[in-house]
């Protein structure tokens, strides 16, 4: 080694030593920051964004400023597991993430051996049922949505034939299994039970299959990429369809490829939290910023107060320390009182169903 | 019955789609030996072309559909044979005559390049278009199912007819489908006889990227939307496609295409739809036992 990239090593360890001295609190979010869900991990990153933003105008946690850490797993359960190790070697205390189920459980089992705390929005049961004591989830299950979705269902369309369609993910196939049992429960057994293949672009097989059948109703699990194409080929082919999905149709992508197709696209997902009282500064904020608080945005958000208030009631970022006091208290967020059962779930989950119409969602009726 | 009939009328436009990028593959397969792996991603490019041309006419208020349709077309057709031929000439040609595999890596290399590209420079979101042709002709009502042919699917498979009737003619009555068939058999030969052998083949490259060009167009018209993800798995089944037809005869290409298209609608219409890609791959392993060259191949003849 000559004496140039000797100094030139020893600046650059000074630097990052000095660095170190002063470090800032790292925390992450991780999700699809590219791929086919982009638009989803982009909510994500913009609500993520503007809590820490917020917090660090504060003066930060405990003194310290909190430094954003982007993971990006494009929904791939082998790419979330080295975004995990990747977040485990730069040290952060906090992980808002990941966004599909199937990435957050190969990952999360990496946040537990390295003592990081997990927050996430992934709706699969097993995220939480395996038992893992960090992983935490502020919001509600896919039993639970499927249970007032395929109630919804059999309510509203007694009459009508219903399929119950999938994706085959993790997340699609255990929401359409529970729309399936929560309404053969209620009495209205599905005429058709399907599954599709996420990336596919021609359905005209399921949905000459749907005509046939006389289905007028589509319990879809899966994302809402497939849900926009489906809508535009049997609008198409000249088949009334309904859609009821779950909390992915919140995305206004669906809207964007579809159409006027989706209208009246029907999904389940937690009380808007932009129509909570306390959020109306923070809702503020973001469309001052052009940001629509749709979907996740808030989320990310109240991930991070949460993180901010168990910290400061803890005291510590000592992992240890933030696990008991998260299950011990009920934070206050923009998406609500948050606290958590045994298992990691919310003790007061609660979804709703709305409807799409001219490009908006609200509460269906 | 008459579901039956509407099953084949998707089926058939899915495989006249799969059909027209099949031929890109045994073409440059016939002419050079390779399997072209960047063409399904040159497919993606040429659909994301055609979105730009249309957000283009649409800025420029033009409403008349056949004039639309002809400049997007030609469009994406020149920019996109544009790209085939820049694939060949920076990709492969460097490599011939080196080892087999060399060329086969440097394809794949192509394909995650161009991918990778388009999502950095387009976004990773879905491109939608408002839909271009709307509604079609009902051909059958009974009280049960009413079969539908729409628009754009007739659009579809009367352009591929069409292309593939003047393919065909270019191939075996014109001076350059002389010339290309002559590189097929013997490329040393070829030149030794006065045939500009890189010549043709760019121009090959050139033809099955305009093929696929049409292809990007009728499904950004047929479908609405595009992302860069979609060259992956319709290039895998046009490959399939080319395999099953034969690897190396145009005929093949479209039957091959057609087969998989109506296999994969009929199996979900009749059968389990989760289980259809399994049934296609299944399909093509027992017509590869059967006759290992394709359905039209000819068995490769060594030469000595």
């Amino acid at each position: 080694m000559n004496k140039k990239t000797l100094l030139a090593t020893a600046l650059l360890a000074l630097g990052g030593f000095s660095g170190a001295a002063l470090a800032d609190l790292p925390v992450a979010i991780a999700g699809p920051m590219t791929g086919q869900y982009a638009s989803a991990g982009d909510q994500i990153r913009k609500g993520a964004e503007m809590a820490i933003a917020d917090i660090n105008a504060r003066g930060g946690v405990l003194g310290q400023k909190l430094k954003l850490e982007i993971g990006d797993d494009a929904c791939d359960p082998k790419q979330a597991v080295s975004v995990a190790n990747t977040m485990v070697n730069k040290g952060i205390v906090f992980m808002h993430g990941h966004w599909c189920s199937s990435s957050t459980i190969p990952a999360s089992e990496v946040y537990v051996d390295a003592d990081i705390l997990v927050a996430t929005v992934s709706t699969n049961p097993q995220v939480t049922e395996r038992g893992l004591p960090n992983v935490f989830r502020i919001m509600g299950r896919d039993d639970q949505q499927g249970l007032v979705s395929g109630g919804y269902i059999a309510d509203h369309f007694k009459d009508k034939k219903v399929a119950v369609v999938d994706d085959k993910s993790a997340y699609g196939k255990g929401l359409a299994d529970e729309m399936a049992k929560a309404m053969t429960a209620k009495g209205l057994k599905p005429t058709l039970r399907e599954a599709v293949t996420a990336g596919e672009k021609d359905y005209s097989g399921l949905i000459g299959k749907l005509k046939q059948a006389g289905v007028e109703v589509m319990a879809y699990g899966g994302y809402h990429t497939e849900v926009a194409l489906i809508l535009r080929q049997a609008q198409a082919a000249g088949l009334k369809l309904t859609v009821m999905g779950g909390d992915t149709m919140t995305n206004a992508e669906l809207v964007t490829a579809a159409g006027p197709a989706a209208d009246n696209v029907l999904f389940t997902f937690s009380p808007d939290a932009r129509k909570n009282p306390d959020a109306a500064p923070v809702v503020e904020k973001f469309r001052a910023a052009k940001v629509e608080p749709e979907g996740y945005v808030l989320y990310a958000y109240a991930a991070m107060q949460l993180f901010e208030q168990v910290a400061t009631a803890a005291k510590s970022t000592r992992y240890a320390d933030l696990e008991k006091t998260m299950r011990a208290g009920t934070f206050k967020t923009v998406i609500g009182d948050l606290s958590f059962g045994p298992k990691g779930d919310l003790a007061v989950p609660g979804f709703v169903v709305y409807r799409w119409q001219g490009g908006q969602y609200d509460y269906a009726r | 019955m008459a579901y039956a009939l509407q099953q084949l009328i998707n089926g058939l436009t899915l495989g006249a789609m799969y059909g027209l990028i099949a031929i890109g593959y045994t073409m440059v397969y016939g002419i050079i030996g390779m399997i072209n792996f960047a063409h399904g991603d040159i497919f993606m490019v040429s659909a994301f072309i055609a979105v730009t041309a249309f957000t283009l006419l649409a800025a420029a208020d033009v409403s008349s559909i056949p004039l639309a349709l002809t400049f997007v077309l030609i469009v994406s057709i020149f920019f996109t044979s544009a790209y085939g031929w820049a694939v060949e000439r920076t990709a492969y040609r460097p490599l011939r005559g080196s080892t087999r595999l060399a060329p086969l890596i440097s394809a794949i290399g192509m394909s995650i390049f161009l991918q990778n590209a388009v999502q950095l420079t387009q976004g990773a979101r879905v491109k939608p278009i408002p839909p271009v042709i709307e509604g079609g002709i009902v051909l059958w009502d009974t009280p049960a199912f009413t079969v539908q042919i729409g628009w754009s699917q007739l659009l579809i498979i009367v352009t591929t007819v069409t292309l593939m009737a003047a393919f065909t003619w270019m191939i075996t009555q014109t001076p350059f489908g002389r010339q290309q068939r002559s590189c097929e058999q013997d490329r040393t030969m070829a030149a030794l006889l006065g045939v500009n052998v890189d010549r043709t083949i760019s121009l090959t490259f050139m033809l099955g990227a305009a093929l696929a060009a049409v292809a990007g167009v009728m499904v950004t018209v047929y479908y609405g939307v595009v992302d860069f993800f979609i060259g992956f798995l319709v290039g895998i089944k046009a490959f399939t496609a080319a395999v099953l037809g034969g690897i190396g005869s145009l005929p093949g290409a479209m039957l091959g295409g057609l087969l998989i298209g109506l296999i994969e609608s009929f199996w979900a219409a009749y059968l389990w739809a989760e289980y259809k890609d399994v049934a296609t791959f299944g399909i093509l392993c027992l017509v590869l036992m059967l006759r290992p060259s394709g359905l039209l191949g000819r068995p490769e003849v060594e030469k000595v």
